[in-house]
C-alpha cells in the first residue's frame, strides 16, 4: 500500500523539494502551507506520517503537533519537525508536544529518507 | 540577527554549542576520570561534529574531529582510561576544531599534526602518517563486538507515533540478535491502556558496526526511554557470572557458593597479619570515599536524575497554588467555628500543603555551582591570551535559584567576568608596582538574603575610574556637566547602551556592548545591580535577583479600602508612625527608629487612596539590599501564604506590582515589588515636594 505524507511548509521551495525526494521513493505527498491548512487536511484523513517545520504563519508546527495529538486518529501517528533552530528548547518543546522525530536543517535527501523510513517502516 | 537560512551558519552555531558542551565534560573528566555520563557527553559532541561537518564542507574539521573521536572511543570501551594528558590534547585539539571552523584558511597546520601525534602516542594506535587526515570508514574498526542492550520505551511512546518494533527490526538488521521481551511492568488486563507501552526488550547483539550505530538507531527515543548499551566483556567477569550467564549453574548456587567463601578482609584477621578493627577503619574509609563520589555526581545537572518536562513541574506548581488558595478559604470558614476536631484537621492540612509547597519549589531549584563551574575554562583561556595571572575563587555554590533564571544568568556572568579581567585586572608588573601580588584575583559568590539571592563577581583590580566615567557621561550627555552624583549613580552609568570608558577596542571588551545587555538581563529577571569600587582595590559587582517563587509568605496590609501583600521575609518590623512624624517636611519623610534614621514612603499617598487616613498609621519596615525603608499603610492584617498570580500583559508596566494574589474571602490582593516601589518611591517623593 503507498503510504501518504502530509508535509507542512510556508516555504514552497521547500515543500518542492520535499516533495520531489518522498514522491521519487514511492511515497504520495499532501502539502499544506501553514499549521491551519495542515489540520484541515489532517482531518480529511489517510494520513500516515505528518512532516512540519516548526516556524510558519498562522499556526506553528508546535501548534499543530499539539492539535493532531488531541485527535484519536492521530495518537500513533509518526510526526517528523524540521528545525534549523541550534537551540535544543525548541527540539525539546516539541517532543513534549508528542513529535517523534526531526530533521535537522538543512539536510540532505537520503537523510530525509532515512528518518522517514525509520518512523514509517519499510 | 544571524541568517538563519545559510546552513554553514546553522552548522557553526551548532558546533560552538558542541564544543562548550565538549568542554564542560573534559574540565569535569578530569575530576572524575570515572564518570560514564561525561565521557558519552564529550563522544556524542565528537561525533556530531564529525558527522555534521563534513555535511557543511568542513572536510578539514571532519577529518580532524575523527581522530579525536577514536582516542574517546577507545575509552569509552575500557580500553585506555582518560588521564590528564589525554585531556590536555582534547582541550587543545577543541580550541583547534574550533579554529577549522571559525577560519580552515588561517589554521596553523603544524599545530594540528602536533595534536594528532600526540593523540596517537596516547592511544597507542600505530596511525601512520597522521598529517594526511583522511576520515577512515567506520566499518574499518569493525571487528565483530557484542552488545547488551536495554530498552525501555516511554510509556508514552506509542501516542508520540514511536513504533518500537521497527527499531528491533533496525537492530536485527545490523547483525546478529537475540531479543527477549520483559514484561514485569504488564498491568492486569483490565488496567492495560491499548495506547500506553508497557513493555522493555533485552538484546544482545553481534554486530561489526561501532556503538555508535547502535546508538543511531535509538536517536529519537534516547532522551525519553530507558536505554544501557554495555559492551558484553567476558574476560571482564567474575567466573560465577559467566557461569550463570551461561546457564550451568543457577544464579542462587553462586551466590550460596560465595557466601560460604571468606572475605579478604576475615581472611586477613585469621591469619593475624592485621586486626578487626583495622579492617573495619579500612572499610569505613572505603564507604566514605564512595559516598563522597556519589555526592560529586549529585552535583553534576541534571545528568543523572530522572527528567521530567517543565510543564509538568508548571501543572505541579500551579495545583499546589491552588490548594494553598483553598485551604486558605477553608482556614477562613474555620476561623469562627468552635470545633475542635475540625480546626486540628485544618492545622494538618496546612502543615502538609506547606510542605507539599516546599518540596514543588525545592524540584526547581538548581545550586548555582553548575553554573559558577563553566567559568573556570573561561578564566583560564581569558587570562593566558591577556597574559595576565589571574586565580578563580568561589564561594557559596551550592545557592540554590531556579533553573530557568540560572540559565539567562550565563551571558551576563560571562560579560561581567570579561570585563573585570580585561579592564578590572592590571598586568603583574603593575600590580607589582602598586605593591599588590603579581596574581590577580577574582572572586565569584552566591548567598540568600531575605527575599533575593546575591551574586557578586568581585576583583582586586584597578577599580572604576570616577574621572573617566563622568567625563564620557557628559560627553554622551547623559548626566549635566557638574552634575552631583554619588558614587553608586556614577556606577550605574556603565550599564547605559553603548557606554565605553575603554581608550583601546581589545577582542574581549571596549566596545561599549555588553554591560548594557547586563542592564536588560536583570531587569528582565526583576533583579538589581550594584557596584562598588575603591579605586586600586578593585571592583564589587553584586546582582540582586528575587527567588522567583510561586507562592511566598507574605505580609497582608491594608492601604484605604484596598489589601496589599509585601514579601515576609523582607519584612523587618512594624511600629506605629508617632502622630508627630506625620507632619509634611520640606525634605524627605524620615523615621527614628532606635538611633537610625529610616525614610518612608506613605502609600495612601501613592496609590491615591480616596477613603480617609486610620487615626493610627503603621509603619512596614522592609529591608531592600543594604537599605531600610518604611512603607506606612493603614492597617496591618497579618501574615498570609500568598499564590502569586503573574498580572496581565495589560498591567505588564506598573513596576510597582509585581502579581496578584487570591485571598481566603475570595478577593484579590496585589503583590507589592519592593525593590521597584522603592526606586519608585524616591522618584516620586521629590517630585511632590516640587509641586
Amino acid at each position: 500500500m503507498t503510504k501518504t505524507i502530509l508535509s507542512v511548509d510556508d516555504s514552497a521551495s521547500m515543500r518542492l523539494l520535499v516533495k520531489m525526494t518522498l514522491s521519487g521513493a514511492g511515497y504520495d505527498v499532501v502539502e499544506a502551507i501553514d499549521g491551519k491548512d495542515a489540520l484541515t487536511k489532517a482531518k480529511a484523513g489517510g494520513v500516515h506520517m505528518v512532516l512540519t517545520d516548526l516556524n510558519m504563519p498562522n499556526m506553528d508546527g508546535l501548534a499543530l503537533i499539539r492539535e493532531l495529538r488531541c485527535l484519536p486518529a492521530y495518537k500513533g501517528v509518526p510526526i517528523v519537525f524540521l528545525t534549523t533552530e541550534s537551540d535544543a528548547g525548541k527540539k525539546n518543546e516539541a517532543k513534549a508536544a508528542g513529535a517523534t522525530a526531526w530533521i535537522v536543517k538543512p539536510f540532505q535527501q537520503d537523510q530525509l529518507l532515512g528518518v522517514t523510513r525509520k518512523v514509517l517502516g519499510p | 540577527m544571524t541568517d538563519s537560512n545559510d546552513p554553514t551558519q546553522t552548522f557553526r552555531e551548532e558546533a560552538a554549542e558542541l564544543l562548550a558542551d565538549l568542554e564542560t565534560a573534559l574540565l569535569s573528566l578530569e575530576e572524575r576520570p570515572d564518570d560514564r555520563d561525561l565521557l558519552d557527553t564529550a563522544f556524542r559532541a565528537l561525533h556530531t561534529l564529525k558527522g555534521s561537518g563534513a555535511m557543511f564542507g568542513f572536510g578539514a574539521m571532519a577529518a580532524f574531529t575523527h581522530h579525536l573521536e577514536n582516542a574517546f572511543d577507545q575509552v569509552r570501551r575500557g580500553l585506555m582510561a582518560p588521564n590528564s594528558a589525554l585531556i590536555d590534547v582534547a582541550l587543545a585539539s577543541k580550541d583547534h576544531i574550533r579554529g577549522l571552523i571559525e577560519h580552515p584558511d588561517r589554521v596553523n597546520k603544524e599545530e594540528g599534526a602536533r595534536l594528532l601525534d600526540l593523540m596517537a602516542k596516547q592511544t597507542g594506535a600505530a596511525s601512520g602518517p597522521t598529517g594526511s587526515g583522511t576520515v577512515t570508514a567506520d566499518k574499518d574498526l569493525g571487528t565483530p563486538g557484542t552488545w547488551r542492550i536495554r530498552f525501555r520505551p516511554a510509556p508514552d511512546a506509542l501516542e508520540r507515533g514511536t513504533n518500537p518494533l521497527l527499531l528491533l527490526d533496525e537492530l536485527r538488521a545490523m547483525g546478529s540478535a537475540t531479543v527477549v521481551t520483559l514484561t514485569e511492568a504488564l498491568p492486569p488486563v483490565e488496567e492495560i491502556n491499548p495506547n500506553r507501552c508497557y513493555l522493555a526488550w533485552d538484546i544482545v547483539l553481534t554486530t561489526t558496526q561501532p556503538r555508535s550505530a547502535i546508538e543511531d538507531v535509538f536517536i529519537f527515543v534516547v532522551d525519553d526511554s530507558e536505554l544501557t548499551i554495555d559492551p558484553v566483556d567476558p574476560e571482564a567477569k567474575r567466573i560465577g557470572e559467566i557461569l550463570a550467564d551461561r546457564g550451568e549453574v543457577a544464579a542462587d548456587t553462586v551466590t550460596d557458593a560465595v557466601g560460604r567463601q571468606k572475605k579478604l578482609g576475615q581472611l586477613l584477621v585469621d591469619d593475624g597479619a592485621v586486626t578487626e578493627e583495622r579492617i573495619h577503619s579500612a572499610l569505613a574509609e572505603q564507604a566514605h570515599v564512595r559516598n563522597k563520589t556519589d555526592a560529586a555526581k549529585a552535583v553534576v545537572p541534571a545528568s543523572n536524575s530522572i527528567r521530567v518536562p517543565a510543564e509538568r513541574l508548571d501543572d505541579l506548581m500551579d495545583q499546589v497554588g491552588e490548594l494553598v488558595i483553598s485551604h486558605a478559604r477553608l482556614k477562613q470558614l474555620v476561623a469562627s467555628s468552635a470545633d475542635l476536631q475540625i480546626k486540628s484537621v485544618t492545622e494538618e492540612i496546612e502543615r502538609l500543603s506547606n510542605g507539599l509547597r516546599d518540596t514543588a519549589i525545592g524540584i526547581r531549584m538548581v545550586p548555582i555551582g553548575t553554573l559558577f563551574g563553566r567559568f573556570r575554562r573561561l578564566v583560564r583561556d581569558l587570562s593566558q591570551d591577556m597574559a595576565k595571572d589571574v586565580s578563580l575563587t568561589m564561594s557559596g555554590e551550592e545557592t540554590e535559584l531556579d533553573k530557568t533564571m540560572i540559565e539567562r544568568l550565563n551571558d551576563p556572568l560571562v560579560h561581567i567576568i570579561r570585563n573585570s579581567l580585561d579592564h578590572g585586572l592590571e598586568k603583574a608588573e603593575e600590580r607589582q608596582a602598586a605593591g599588590k601580588p603579581p596574581q590577580g584575583l577574582i572572586h565569584l559568590s552566591a548567598r540568600h538574603a531575605g527575599t533575593q539571592v546575591l551574586i557578586s563577581i568581585k576583583d582586586d583590580g584597578r577599580g572604576l575610574n570616577r574621572d573617566r566615567i563622568r567625563a564620557k557621561a557628559e560627553e554622551q550627555e547623559l548626566i549635566q556637566p557638574g552634575a552631583r552624583l554619588s558614587d553608586a549613580d556614577l556606577f550605574q552609568l556603565i550599564f547605559q547602551p553603548g557606554f565605553s570608558t575603554a581608550k583601546a577596542v581589545t577582542s574581549l571588551s571596549g566596545r561599549g556592548v555588553g554591560m548594557d545587555v547586563v542592564k536588560r538581563t536583570i531587569d528582565s529577571l526583576r533583579g538589581t545591580i550594584d557596584v562598588t569600587s575603591t579605586p586600586g582595590a578593585g571592583t564589587e559587582i553584586t546582582l540582586g535577583l528575587p527567588l522567583t517563587l510561586a507562592i511566598i509568605d507574605g505580609l497582608l496590609v491594608r492601604v484605604g479600602a484596598g489589601r496589599f501583600v509585601m514579601p515576609l521575609s523582607a519584612v523587618e518590623e512594624c511600629v506605629e508612625l508617632p502622630v508627630k512624624e506625620d507632619v509634611r517636611h520640606t525634605g524627605r519623610n524620615f523615621l527614628n527608629i532606635r538611633g537610625s534614621l529610616v525614610p518612608f514612603i506613605r502609600l495612601r499617598e501613592m496609590f491615591s487612596s480616596p477613603l480617609p487616613a486610620d487615626p493610627y498609621q503603621k509603619v512596614v519596615i522592609i529591608s531592600v539590599g543594604e537599605r531600610r525603608v518604611g512603607l506606612v499603610v493603614d492597617q496591618v492584617l497579618g501574615d498570609h501564604q500568598t499564590v502569586i498570580k503573574s498580572l496581565s500583559q495589560l498591567h505588564a508596566d506598573t513596576k510597582a506590582f509585581s502579581g496578584a494574589t487570591i485571598l481566603g474571602d475570595g478577593s484579590v490582593a496585589l503583590i507589592l515589588d519592593i525593590g521597584h516601589l522603592v526606586a519608585l518611591g524616591q522618584t516620586f517623593e521629590p517630585r511632590r515636594n516640587v509641586s
